[in-house]
């Protein structure tokens, strides 16, 4: 039954469906003359859904007669979301005129990704949890191959759909084996057949839902296409691929494992256990040895996501919050990172690569450098700089859940990532300096930049709003 | 001075001033550097003066607190310990400037930057009342010191930085969990709290493990010191001098805030432990230094030694003992931020550490080899200067819980003798034997404007130290009393002689001998 209420519930993804449509339409009518129009109109999309969201909470958490949730948790997460799909388009043009694919359907693909991840993190059925996911793979499996005459470009994309259907095919049927041993596809129904202790074949079909959504989360053992992905798409489609789906997937996640899964909680919090630490580990030593820097940031953000499955196995409110203010910090990171690296562009402004080429940015490039390296000591979780709280985050959830041990060893395996972060640093402050990049960043690329930088800086006078929305986020999933 | 946050201002001066010499020329950056230490020296004299020692004073005094991050506060407040520390900062910090002012040509609003980036840290570090606060300080600390010795450091700058950073990053995370455990055990994170609180016994030997891998990293304890002479021998001069000078002395501040007052049981428990590492240091690093051709790896191993004396006075559980300790990190602070400095002199002239390049300094440079000396004499532990008090009362105070730790740890002393005059022997007496370093000009106005002052604290300290003890002679009586319960005995066995007046032992000694002729 369809009625207002429901509507209102999902009141950002229409006004995204909406906009997505008229975009498109634009741009097939207009060409790719309307590229930069389509660009600031999506971000306006964006930003229209984003202040959509506080009408979504009017009328009570279920809609659809479960179908979609919309509660302070999926608030946060789309929050989230929407604002790293805006940075992703904003931070793109500069890169495709010079590579000559300036098009409009790059912001067009992105909103319709945003609608499938805005349904991922507020689904309450495994359907609406499918359909989503699908909705965001799909547009990402065409932008990932975007510069379609690049080579690298496109053979991205076509791994990303290759191993993203494979992982779906994984998902599914671990869907398939829960339906048929609980009877039911909405999270409460299979919360309720768990209740009643775990059997084999629903602990099977809880392995592979995890599996399938491990792959989406890019967390070992599930990781290997993670680094050829994010170094042959596009640069601005990688830093789309590092932020916003990332939290919708880890978002999904969090609440498949809490509210479907959550009575079988001591079975996924070993193999959560498993998958945080060897993310952790795998993904700071596999970094050590890149010299590409996008791959480089793809180690990364599997050593982050590590991270932040820490808070997810702690399975307290405590840790769920934890987690989600976790990829809020990540997001500011990684999206800062990114408009570092969009920056690394030579004297023709042809988009660089290797880290070797960052040598001595110090002394040509003064202000990108130090912007560089407050993200670097940042990702390394070294204070006062926030990424340090985002750890300390998931870190303290542990220890007052009891896993003083996980805490130990993951806290003393992020000195290993540290390491890689500082070899940046020592390459841009150390190094005698390479040859010079373009004298000068776009504005649009330093606003975001400095905007991010001082979140990363000043951020611990936001912890009372950020410890509020993270806690009202976690409280609704229990 | 009530309710006037002086302590945030101290952290505010050098704040500010590192922001504009990050935008501003060489020059401009060297003077904005000079006054924003020399405003921060000027607020450490007013702090002193205005700290109350008086008998009935608060412990923690010009407390500041604002509940401005969450889950923790911006809460500062100092109590003796701290206060002489915090001295101790300030003082150096313009010592440092001005040793930087022409060695370093590059990059100079950096520089400076990240020292008083660095400054603001190692304040906030002595005043932080909040353990995640002094949690972020002291770990903070290692990004300007990274960047100090990579940037600005010698010709392995790059090894020495990494080995820097990643020894004191793994030794300090595990202190964290520790911390976070705490804080949920105790429900607060607020630190004269937690060091009144009781955690279990059993818990609190793996807390003081915790705590241990930091600040023995950190301070550095052997075997864990590798680091340091690296990092010194790789940094630029005033670098060396802030490591030896105040970061070292972060690690025994660490002990004496956390380690003893929060886990007394297991400090008592784990006692043998440090003794035992302390007095392999003392030998070991002494001997170490005895075969060192550089003269700024020798006063590192050195720096190795003396911080050992100062573990042993700390875990000593006397208050002579920890006076000790104190005063050693305070004399060891001048004295090797001094002797630092006197490499520094002689290495802008002839761009090398090699001992064997010099030669009879005393001949060319009198005055440089008068202020050596006395620096030199300051650092064997000569009575009258600085590092005699220390080293004299931690010894007492360890031998009244150990003879054979005070034995071994004594033998450290005429091993520093020993390794500090044969390099003063090497440098200053003998032929000159190298025609270069015997043309080198004596100190330089600037260069006595640095030694002078040091030279004039380390006298005060060692002819006058009530100065310095006064402050903190209540906190270390709490802290005595506080950790008195869980003190291991001593094997000593000192019996104190009843006190009997002046005439009726005159009167017995008298009848002693007298019987004694019979």
């Amino acid at each position: 039954m369809i009625d207002s209420a429901s509507l209102l519930a999902v009141l950002p993804e229409l006004i995204l469906t909406a906009g997505g449509l008229i975009l498109m339409l634009i741009a097939a009518y207009g060409g790719d003359a309307t590229a930069r129009v389509v660009n600031w109109l999506s971000v306006l999309t964006l930003a229209v859904a984003g202040v959509a969201l506080s009408c979504s909470l009017a009328h009570g958490p279920l809609a659809f007669d479960g179908l979609v949730r919309a509660d302070a948790f999926s608030v946060f997460a789309k929050a989230l979301i929407y604002a790293a799909a805006a940075g992703a388009i904003l931070l793109a043009p500069r890169y495709f005129i010079v590579g000559g694919a300036l098009r409009p359907e790059y912001p067009v693909l992105i909103l319709f990704s945003s609608i499938g991840m805005g349904m991922m993190v507020s689904a309450g059925d495994m359907l609406t949890l499918y359909v989503g996911l699908e909705m965001q793979s799909l547009a990402a499996y065409v932008l990932a191959s975007f510069m379609r005459q690049d080579e690298r470009s496109s053979e991205a994309g076509l791994k990303y759909f290759v191993l993203g259907s494979l992982a779906s095919g994984i998902l599914l049927y671990g869907t398939a084996l829960l339906y048929g041993f609980t009877g039911s596809t909405s999270f409460d129904g299979i919360a309720v057949a768990l209740g009643d202790g775990v059997g084999k074949g629903e602990l099977f079909g809880l392995v592979f839902v995890l599996a399938g959504l491990a792959f989406k989360i890019s967390a070992v053992p599930f990781h290997m296409w993670t680094p050829d992905v994010y170094e042959g798409a596009p640069t601005p489609v990688t830093t789309f691929f590092a932020s916003a789906p990332k939290v919708a997937a880890m978002g999904l996640t969090v609440r498949v494992a809490i509210e479907a899964l959550g009575p079988a909680g001591l079975d996924w919090q070993q193999i959560v256990i498993f998958v945080a630490l060897a993310s952790i580990l795998f993904g700071a030593v596999a970094a050590i040895g890149q010299s590409n820097i996008k791959r480089l940031m793809a180690y990364s953000s599997i050593n982050n996501v590590g991270f932040a499955l820490i808070g997810l196995a702690t399975g307290t409110p405590a840790g769920v919050a934890a987690t989600m203010s976790y990829m809020a910090i990540y997001v500011v990171m990684t999206i800062g990172a990114f408009a570092c690296i969009l920056q690394m562009r030579d004297a023709q402004g042809r988009p660089v690569e290797t880290i070797a080429s960052l040598a001595g940015l110090s002394r040509s490039r003064k202000g990108l450098a130090a912007a560089l390296a407050i993200f670097m000591f940042s990702m390394a979780g070294i204070p006062p700089l926030f990424g340090f709280w985002a750890k300390f985050l998931v870190f303290d959830a542990a220890v007052a859940a009891g896993l003083t041990a996980l805490a130990a060893f993951g806290i003393a395996a992020s000195v290993i990532g540290a390491f890689y972060y500082l070899k940046i640093i020592k390459t841009m402050y150390f190094d005698e300096p390479a040859e010079a990049y373009e004298a000068r960043g776009g504005a649009v690329e330093n606003i975001i930049l400095t905007a991010c930088a001082a979140v990363i800086v000043f951020g611990y006078l936001l912890n009372p709003a950020l410890d509020k929305a993270s806690a009202a986020a976690a409280a609704s999933l229990f | 001075m009530d309710g006037f946050p002086i302590l945030s201002l101290m952290m505010a001066v050098p704040m500010a001033g590192a922001i504009a010499c990050l935008y501003a020329g060489a020059s401009q950056a060297r003077l904005i550097a000079l006054v924003a230490t020399l405003v921060d020296l000027a607020l450490g004299v007013i702090l002193w003066i205005n700290f109350d020692q008086s008998a009935g004073a608060a412990q923690w005094q010009f407390q500041e607190y604002a509940p401005i991050f969450g889950r923790f506060a911006w809460a500062l407040g100092i109590d003796g310990i701290a206060l002489v520390l915090i001295a101790l900062t300030v003082f150096l910090m313009p010592i440092c400037i001005g040793a930087s002012w022409l060695a370093i040509e590059k990059r100079v609003g950096e520089y400076m930057a990240a020292f008083l980036f660095m400054e603001v840290l190692m304040i906030g570090v002595f005043t932080a009342q909040d353990l995640y606060l002094f949690y972020i300080m002291f770990e903070a600390g290692l990004i300007p010191m990274y960047l100090i010795i990579g940037i600005w450091g010698g010709a392995d700058r790059i090894y020495a930085s990494y080995k820097f950073f990643l020894y004191t990053l793994l030794g300090s995370v595990l202190m964290l969990i520790a911390m976070m455990w705490m804080v949920h055990e105790a429900g607060t994170t607020d630190i004269p709290t937690l060091m009144a609180y009781h955690f279990d016994p059993k818990i609190q030997t793996w807390l003081f493990l915790a705590f241990f891998a930091s600040f023995a990293v950190k301070m550095p304890m052997w075997p864990v010191h590798t680091w340091l002479p690296d990092a010194h021998v790789q940094a630029p001069t005033a670098g060396s001098v802030i490591l030896a000078g105040v970061l070292l002395k972060m690690g025994g501040y660490g002990f004496i805030r956390f380690s003893l007052p929060m886990f007394p049981e297991a400090s008592a428990q784990l006692a043998p432990l440090v003794w035992g590492l302390s007095m392999v240091a003392v030998v070991y690093t002494s001997l170490v230094a005895l075969v060192q051709s550089d003269m700024k790896k020798l006063i590192a191993y050195s720096s190795v030694a003396h911080m050992a004396i100062v573990t042993v006075g700390l875990f000593a559980f006397n208050q002579a003992g920890i006076e000790g300790a104190m005063m050693v990190m305070l004399g060891h602070g001048l004295v090797s931020g001094a002797l630092f400095l006197c490499v520094g002199v002689i290495y802008d002239r002839l761009h090398t550490r090699e001992i064997a390049r010099y030669g009879g300094l005393s001949i060319n440079m009198p005055k440089y080899a008068v202020l050596f000396l006395l620096f030199t004499m300051a650092s064997v532990g000569l009575p009258g200067t600085s590092n005699f008090v220390g080293e004299f009362l931690s010894l007492m105070g360890i031998y009244q819980a150990s003879s054979w730790v005070a034995l071994v740890c004594t033998t450290g002393i005429i091993l520093g003798a020993a390794y500090m005059l044969y390099l003063y022997r090497r440098i200053a007496y003998g032929e000159q034997k190298n025609a270069d370093a015997a043309a080198m000009p004596d100190l330089s106005g600037r260069e006595m404007w640095l030694l002078a002052p040091i030279a004039a604290a380390v006298l005060w300290m060692g002819v006058y130290p009530e100065s310095f003890l006064s402050p903190m002679r209540s906190d270390i009586r709490a802290l005595e009393a506080r950790i008195a319960s869980a003190a291991p005995a001593g094997d000593s066995r000192i019996k104190m002689g009843a006190v009997v007046p002046a005439a009726e032992a005159h009167h017995t000694e008298e009848a002693t001998a007298h019987g004694e002729a019979h």
